[in-house]
């Protein structure tokens, strides 16, 4: 059968993000002007954006049920886009410091992005593999972007063999699945059996697949060095978009296939508690901020995974809000660091930040900001994130569950207050010469930084959104 | 409505006068004073038009502001005032104007980051007193955090951000956990309203579990009593106080510890009766726990601020006992000792923080004598003493009387008990006073110090006034919130009422009704006797 006109416009963000892609490969040669491709990557990651809107107005199958545009997926898109956006934006002036060529870097982010984009409409399972393969081989080589820096080639090594590894897995759970239903269309399997075992097997193996996506424990011991090896602008890119269309798949998969929500429901339960921990307890003894952000990273997909176990439209609505405010939180805390760092990215301690509210005070404040909105203080998006999950939970009757994860909120505060104690309430240690703010990294912050308080004081359209019933376009 | 907006302009002028104060630049200190003065005055000006608005002998709420904020979940931006919060607003609007001048001379640094945040600090807590819908509440709950860690971290003493992030953590704790109780409460009630809530509660509409109403009890009275702070949750407060810039301790001693008896009154009781009157026991054992420790340990204490702090948990104790005994007039007691603990501790600290403006340093042994120097800061230093440890004729006494009175009646051993704490007061109080000011000059250094100046006399001849004044007239006060105590009780006798109509839940104490006289404080003594 060949493709329709509607099959192309369903999937026309990914075909944007290619394009793009393909393009910055082909000009390299050509061009020498770095303006040029961050200009080129910016405005295919503004026309994929764009373009999600064109698939979102055709909601339907693609491609004989492969692909499904519908709000869900028309809302990872717009995020991805948004995410990819600001990574491009605030990277140009990294990737001068630093030496590296721009032009594969932003074809590799767009092609990155086509996967993830790939990932959260896909409605089939090997589709599914394709789009988590094209994100993660982008992904590997992107986090061993500086060559010459031992801990980024530490980085893509470890990425790239636990990822082969977690890839692998997940493939051995399709074809269990396959196996047993006879079909990798996940609207096909809604009256699988159960109880049967090899399904159960396949479902666990898709389960761990993901599991090391999304870096929950005890699937997320490479998360603390891809994320601190890896170039920071790969790194608030890793933290924000991969991770979000894993849960998009996860969510799918779950909302469709109702065996997989009666399996999973205690693998959630255990995995966020152990996640939440992991996390958390992690990043209380980092002194590396980098390295912490990435603990606290763990943690927050045990927050998600909480609304996960709550098994309910008002979770799916709670993971899709608190996904947006953790992007825009992460993105901009990573970008600051990232741009802190200074040459070769040496200037990552605590210490270095000691009375960056005297010297930066637009940074420190915008950092606090985010900080805020991942501890989850009110006025900050990442309040109603919590919130969400909280409500979703406790509308479950999983109270413990509520508990546990108020305790970890906690042990958060003590770390993120710990960075704004040290850039507010200590002296700067001697005069670090630290760059002024270029244009394109202010305006990433504040973009972030103004999303991070409308949405927190202003939800209600996102949420209102993730709750409509149409959303998976039923 | 008349005066529709009042609550509203009310909560948020002091974050305009923020605003105001950021477009100014760093260096015109004198000009971001004046203008934190201004708003703050203002504030306090507009404050006071809520009395006329809350008629004598009402119970309910006022001058309400309603409007849906988030369709899903229904979360409406919902203020009100009734007796019991009218006053601790004022409360609040009185002491920013003082403690910003408090902090004229004595804050040389980051000046206009600390206005800002003293007057975040003004928004957050006038936002709690006033809003009507929980998770407004929490909002305001949780944004007053930000400000009083800053000040504390900033502004404070040498081991200032060691009790910047212990104060953070342990309201945190407790906050939390209270989220997860307002979000549980909103699954089973389907609202966040207040007055809605209770009045489902009360027509029986929800009929809570006796699990789940002791489960939500904990979950709210945790935040509170560390808020508050009960023993053993108190640790955080003597650090936070001690480390606290003086603005920011009279701040923290004079409203921020309210918050949490405030919510005991206006949440737990009549949200949660039987889950109330089961923990009241254990309750009313930590507070005279609290009374008596907090009073031991202020006795021994080298530290003139560390002394004050401590004395706070002894008399915050007063307040919860006066709560958890459920009677009228210990109510009323529990209501007006809050305000008089803002009034007496605040002056307190603020001629702490005067003291240690000469001197830095809070150790008694490095004072001694100090009459002679500074007759006038002695002369008022004297007046808040006795204001604090209850003399007749001062505020403190009144509180103290009525809620003593009020327990007595109900459970006489927990007034024996508690009353102890009444005579450690005077102890440490007097005691402290006269290792402080009374006797020889000891150091050299105390003995050219200069006495209270212009603007200090005027800031604690302001506390003077109204120490006298709310020993007096009493009954001006009282008369203004006996109604909404009497509605807070009354609201947990009617869930008993059902309680009683429905098989009786075990593990109940058969509480009898309360005596409720209208204008309960004037109850004589005899009536004491007679019991």
């Amino acid at each position: 059968m060949f493709p329709l006109r509607e099959d192309f416009l369903r999937v026309l963000p990914e075909l944007v993000f290619c394009a793009g892609g393909t393009l910055l490969m082909f000009l390299q040669p050509f061009v020498r002007s770095r303006q040029a491709f961050s200009s080129l990557a910016l405005l295919a990651s503004a026309a994929a954006t764009l373009s999600a809107g064109f698939a979102a107005l055709t909601p339907g199958t693609a491609f004989g049920g492969l692909i499904r545009a519908d709000g869900f997926s028309f809302f990872f898109h717009l995020l991805i886009g948004l995410v990819v956006f600001l990574v491009v934006l605030g990277s140009s002036s990294y990737l001068e410091r630093e030496r590296l060529a721009p032009a594969e870097f932003y074809a590799l982010v767009l092609f990155a992005a086509a996967g993830m984009g790939v990932l959260a409409s896909a409605q089939e399972l090997l589709t599914a593999f394709i789009g988590l393969e094209m994100s993660s081989i982008s992904s590997y080589i992107l986090a061993g972007y500086r060559r010459d820096a031992i801990k980024s080639s530490e980085s893509a090594m470890k990425y790239f063999l636990l990822g082969s590894f977690a890839t692998a897995f997940f493939l051995y759970g399709i074809a269990l699945v396959y196996g047993k239903t006879g079909t990798t269309v996940l609207t096909q399997m809604g009256s699988a059996d159960v109880s049967d075992t090899v399904l159960k097997l396949g479902l666990a193996l898709i389960l761990v697949g993901l599991g090391f996506k999304v870096a929950a424990a005890p699937f997320q011991v490479w998360t603390p060095d891809v994320y601190e090896g890896a170039p920071t602008p790969v790194t608030a890119l890793f933290s924000a978009g991969p991770k979000a269309a894993a849960f998009a798949l996860l969510l799918r998969i779950f909302v469709m296939v109702p065996a997989a929500t009666q399996l999973w429901f205690w693998a959630f339960w255990l995995l966020a508690v152990l996640t939440m921990f992991t996390g958390n307890l992690g990043a209380l003894v980092q002194s590396n901020v980098k390295r912490m952000l990435a603990y606290s990273s763990i943690a927050h997909a045990g927050y998600l995974l909480v609304a996960f176990a709550a098994r309910s439209e008002i979770g799916v609505a709670a993971i899709l809000f608190y996904l947006l405010a953790y992007a825009l939180a992460k993105l901009g805390a990573f970008t600051v660091v990232g741009h802190l760092g200074g040459g070769g990215e040496k200037h990552l301690d605590l210490e270095d930040y000691a009375g960056l509210a005297q010297r930066q005070p637009f940074a420190a404040a915008a950092l606090s900001v985010f900080l805020l909105s991942l501890l989850g203080l009110p006025v900050t998006a990442g309040f109603f994130g919590k919130f969400y999950i909280f409500k979703a939970a406790l509308h479950s009757h999983l109270i413990w569950l509520a508990v546990l994860m108020g305790l970890n909120s906690v042990i958060g505060a003590y770390y993120y207050l710990r960075l704004i104690v040290v850039m507010y309430m200590r002296e700067p240690r001697e005069e670090a010469a630290c760059a002024p703010f270029p244009a394109a990294v202010s305006m990433v912050l504040t973009i972030c930084v103004l999303g991070t308080l409308y949405f927190g004081l202003f939800p209600n359209h996102v949420i209102s959104f993730a709750l409509s019933p149409g959303l998976f376009g039923r | 409505m008349a005066g529709g907006h009042l609550l509203t302009i009310l909560t948020f002028l002091p974050a305009l006068g923020a605003l105001g104060l950021l477009l100014l630049r760093g260096e015109d200190q004198e000009w971001i004073r004046r203008l934190a003065l201004a708003v703050s005055v203002a504030e306090f000006g507009l404050s006071l038009l809520l009395i006329p608005a809350v008629p004598l002998g009402s119970a309910g709420y006022h001058l309400e502001e309603f409007r849906a904020w988030i369709a899903s979940p229904p979360i409406h931006y919902h203020l009100g005032v009734d007796g019991i919060s009218l006053f601790l607003v004022i409360l609040t609007t009185f002491l920013t104007p003082i403690s910003i001048l408090a902090s004229w001379k004595s804050i040389q640094h980051r000046v206009k980051e600390f206005f800002v945040m003293l007057l975040l600090l003004e928004v957050g807590v006038v936002g709690v007193f006033l809003s009507l819908d929980l998770f407004l509440f929490f909002l305001f709950w949780e944004v007053m955090l930000l400000p009083m860690y800053f000040l504390i971290g900033i502004w404070g003493h040498e081991r200032r951000i060691y009790a910047a992030v212990k104060f953070v953590l342990y309201t945190m704790a407790g906050s939390i956990l209270m989220l997860v109780g307002i979000v549980w409460l909103y699954t089973i009630t389907g609202t966040f309203d207040l007055p809605a809530i209770q009045k489902m509660l009360q027509a029986g509409l929800v009929v809570l579990s006796p699990r789940a109403e002791l489960l939500l009890f904990a979950a709210f009275f945790l935040a509170f009593a560390i808020k508050v702070p009960l023993f053993p949750l108190h640790t955080w407060l003597p650090d936070a106080h001690v480390e606290a810039p003086t603005a920011g301790s009279v701040i923290l001693a004079g409203v921020l510890l309210k918050m949490g008896t405030y919510g005991m009154i206006r949440f737990c009781l009549p949200l949660f009766p039987d889950a109330s009157r089961r923990a009241a026991p254990l309750v009313a054992a930590l507070a005279i726990i609290g009374i008596i420790y907090g009073a031991l340990v202020a006795l021994v204490q080298p530290n003139l601020k560390k002394l004050v702090a401590y004395s706070s948990v002894s008399h915050l104790g007063f307040v919860v006992l006066g709560i958890f005994a459920f009677n009228t007039i210990s109510m009323q007691g529990a209501v007006y000792q809050m305000l008089n603990h803002g009034i007496s501790t605040g002056a307190l600290f603020l001629l702490v923080g005067m003291l240690y403006d000469r001197r830095h340093t809070f150790e008694i042994a490095e004072y001694g004598g100090l009459a002679t120097p500074m007759p006038r800061l002695a002369a008022f230093f004297l007046f808040a003493a006795l204001s604090s440890l209850g003399l007749p004729l001062l505020n403190g006494f009144v509180g103290e009387y009525l809620i003593l009175l009020g327990t007595y009646q109900r459970h006489w051993n927990w007034a024996v008990w508690a009353a102890l704490g009444v005579i450690l007061s005077a102890c440490y109080l007097l005691w402290s006073y006269q290792r402080v000011f009374f006797g020889e000059v000891t150091h050299g250094k105390n003995r050219e110090l200069p006495d209270a100046s212009a603007r200090e006399k005027w800031i604690l001849a302001a506390m003077a006034v109204v120490i006298l004044w709310m020993g007096i007239g009493s009954p001006m006060f009282t008369q203004r919130f006996a109604a909404s105590c009497q509605n807070v009780l009354d609201q947990m006798q009617r869930n008993q009422a059902q309680e009683a109509a429905a098989p009786p839940a075990p593990g109940i104490s058969n509480a009898p009704v309360a005596a409720s006289v209208p204008g309960a404080p004037h109850i004589s003594v005899e009536r004491l006797g007679n019991r």
